[in-house]
């Protein structure tokens, strides 16, 4: 049987987010996009797109200059067996 | 994995002062992790600075920390770990700090061998004055002070370590945050003074007078221009001239000065009983 | 009464008393006429597991010795005239971070190199004013050799004490002079230390004026703090708020003028009846002691003034030892510092009058007499 894949969760502190976009740069799989926050220095934030194509590289992370981003592992869920 | 950083920072002094992109932010999750990874505690870390944009950094993290005059936080750190050689000391300081007005206290730094660790974060640029030419504006890219295109030629960070005798040299860039942590902790690692260079983008105050006033432009072209050391020694001076070489360069032992200095002591005292 | 008679030079007291205070580390760069102070110092201090350390310039030594007492040691740096210059971007930041050290300037010939291997007394105005910015220090002028001894012993006192930076001015003639010397049994010294925080490490803040105008000082690695140059609040980050940083700076200020009388500390001769005052300090001091005592023998009344605390000021001794006199004569070498802050102090009630010399010449006790005879 194919090992689950494994999934995962992104926050985004809005905050510390200056929209400088390097995460949506740097993420090989587009989760992540813009959106407008015209508060916001560069009048923009980052937010999660599509969750489901994280493949938890972590560099959206590791890049982000502001720690507005972090990366989970969420637990496997002990789905009934049934299949 | 979602690193916890909350312990290592000053929650309230942030968001913190850096431009939107800048890598300097960057360069400090990657210290902080090298430090966890470590596994010292807090109030064991010292991190010192000069003046600059890389030099507000002790501001937002959680250790003894010190922002010094301008160029001279290596004196400073040196006063530090000579009065404490069991504790452990950082510097971070930009190009402009570290090798034009401390160019002197960095290849001293590199020939005493204290068990210190030097990040320089080079961004070819003074940031916080208003973007003057510094020792590592490439030839031909406008400054404020080389409107025209620099004329001068550069500093090669590594190089100049290597020279002057430190014993843990690396580079790494913007680019390659898990490196730049990587060779962090080996330079804390390492027993002796330790020079890690981390290129970065200020697309403000270099970008913006060379066509790249976006951040992931400048990132870019800087990613263009990294060759692994590995890659580069098969390569010609004229093939090099403007890349990036990253890697690690030196990983050496020497006698380190503190524990040079002790054993004189031991030396001293024994012979005066 | 253990006291024990020794021979050295002014440079060879500093260093023993440094040691006899406390001092744990030294920081310094090769200078003439200081260099003696470093040569000892890294004689000594292994002997005290304390730390040595010959930098690579005056502005690195200055920048370690503040370092290293932020780490908790008592911290000295010596220099002269053109290395003191050097020194006074980072004096300012101890100043400002408010760091116990002590520096050492024995003064040359100047300005620029001058005469490295004549007396001087030009660098007092730098000593008080050099680094940038409303900020206060204490000079100290001892003259004779067992005054180098024990004001040695109180520049660590006041720096720990107060938080800052004392400057212990020498000249030419008292660094390089040579003689008995009586040496205090250490047991027999008042030895002042930093006060030290009582609340616990997560609580300290490196600048909280509840305490009054000297905070407890922390030492790094016990009581982990943040502090800058940049003007900062009582938490030690920066800060533009006009009240705070207004307040910082007083707070500094008033930590040297507020304790002027606790500071000042002069030594007189037949002042109590002098119609002509002389000031002098340092070595000039000590001729001026001889020219006064020729003086008396003369049957002319004067007096002499010899101020060991050179900053803060002794104005009201001054004023009054003026009012009562019927000229003052100032005697330095430099064509007219301190003069100008006696005339301040005078405030007009009293002519004043100079004996100034700037050749590397000391000036000698008849040419002060000279001019005593002249105006009394």
């Amino acid at each position: 049987m194919a090992k689950p894949k494994k999934k995962f969760r992104i926050e985004v502190n809005e905050e510390w987010c200056k929209g400088c976009v390097i995460c949506v740069d740097v993420c090989p799989t587009n989760v992540l996009d813009m959106k407008d926050m015209l508060s916001k220095w560069e009048g923009m934030v980052v937010y999660v797109k599509d969750i489901d194509k994280c493949i938890g590289c972590d560099l959206c992370e590791l890049s982000c200059p502001d720690f507005a981003i972090e990366v989970y592992e969420v637990p496997q869920e002990e789905e009934a067996q049934s299949g | 994995m979602a690193f916890n950083y909350k312990p290592y920072i000053r929650e309230d002094k942030f968001p913190n002062i850096w431009c939107p992109g800048c890598g300097i932010g960057i360069l400090m999750k990657a210290i902080i992790r090298a430090v966890h990874k470590m596994g010292w505690k807090r109030e064991d870390v010292a991190l010192v600075s000069g003046i600059g944009c890389t030099s507000r950094m002790p501001g937002y993290v959680n250790f003894n920390t010190l922002h010094t005059t301008h160029g001279r936080a290596l004196a400073f750190a040196t006063g530090i770990k000579h009065a404490r050689p069991d504790k452990h000391v950082i510097v971070v300081s930009g190009d402009g700090d570290a090798l034009a007005i401390g160019g002197n206290h960095f290849i001293h730094a590199c020939r005493r061998n204290i068990d210190i660790t030097l990040i320089v974060l080079n961004n070819m640029i003074y940031g916080m004055t208003g973007g003057q030419v510094s020792p590592t504006t490439p030839a031909g890219y406008r400054a404020s002070t080389m409107p025209y295109g620099n004329v001068e030629p550069n500093f090669d960070t590594v190089n100049l370590a290597i020279g002057a005798g430190a014993t843990y040299v690396a580079r790494s860039t913007v680019n390659n945050p898990a490196l730049m942590e990587r060779q962090i902790k080996e330079g804390l690692q390492n027993k002796g003074f330790s020079v890690i260079e981390v290129v970065s983008n200020c697309h403000i105050q270099f970008g913006r007078r060379n066509k790249m006033g976006d951040q992931l432009v400048l990132r870019h072209w800087i990613k263009e221009r990294e060759v692994p050391l590995r890659k580069a020694k098969d390569m010609s001076p004229e093939e090099l001239e403007g890349k990036f070489v990253i890697g690690t360069f030196v990983k050496k032992t020497r006698p380190e000065y503190t524990e040079e200095y002790a054993k004189m002591v031991e030396r001293v005292k024994g012979a005066s009983k | 009464m253990a006291k024990r008679l020794e021979v050295m030079s002014g440079n060879e007291a500093v260093a023993r008393a440094a040691i006899a205070a406390g001092c744990r580390f030294y920081a310094g760069y090769p200078i003439t006429p200081s260099s003696e102070i470093a040569e000892k110092m890294a004689e000594l201090l292994p002997k005290v597991d304390g730390k040595f350390i010959q930098m690579e310039d005056e502005i690195a030594s200055m920048a370690a010795a503040t370092g290293a007492s932020l780490a908790g040691l008592k911290s000295m740096t010596a220099t002269s005239g053109p290395g003191f210059s050097l020194k006074q971007e980072n004096l300012g930041f101890a100043s400002m971070v408010e760091a116990p050290v002590v520096i050492v300037d024995v003064m040359r010939g100047g300005p620029s190199t001058g005469l490295p291997t004549f007396p001087a007394q030009g660098d007092v105005m730098q000593a008080i004013w050099g680094t940038h910015g409303d900020h206060a220090v204490v000079v100290l002028t001892p003259g004779t050799l067992e005054e180098v001894y024990l004001e040695t012993v109180r520049a660590f006192n006041i720096a720990e004490k107060l938080r800052t930076p004392v400057v212990l001015l020498l000249d030419e003639i008292i660094g390089h002079m040579t003689g008995d010397v009586m040496i205090p049994d250490d047991s027999e010294l008042e030895i002042i230390d930093r006060p030290k925080p009582t609340v616990p490490p997560e609580e300290y803040l490196p600048y909280d004026d509840s305490y009054g105008d000297v905070p407890p000082m922390g030492s790094y690695f016990e009581y982990p703090f943040h502090t800058t140059g940049l003007h900062h609040d009582k938490t030690g980050f920066p800060t533009t708020n006009p009240v705070k940083c207004g307040a910082l700076i007083e707070r500094m200020l008033r930590k040297v003028f507020g304790n002027r009388e606790w500071l000042e500390k002069n030594v007189e001769h037949y002042t109590e009846d002098a119609e002509i005052l002389v000031f002098a300090f340092g070595s000039t001091g000590l001729a001026a002691e001889v020219a006064v005592k020729w003086a008396r023998e003369q049957g002319i009344k004067a007096g002499l003034l010899r101020p060991l605390t050179l900053w803060p000021f002794p104005e009201k001794r001054v004023y009054d030892l003026a009012e009562k006199a019927k000229a003052v004569v100032v005697a330095e070498m430099n064509l007219g510092m301190m003069i100008r802050e006696v005339e301040r102090a005078v405030r007009g009630v009293t002519p004043v009058y100079g004996v100034l010399k700037a050749n590397g010449q000391p000036i000698e006790p008849p040419e002060i007499l000279a001019k005593i005879k002249e105006v009394a």
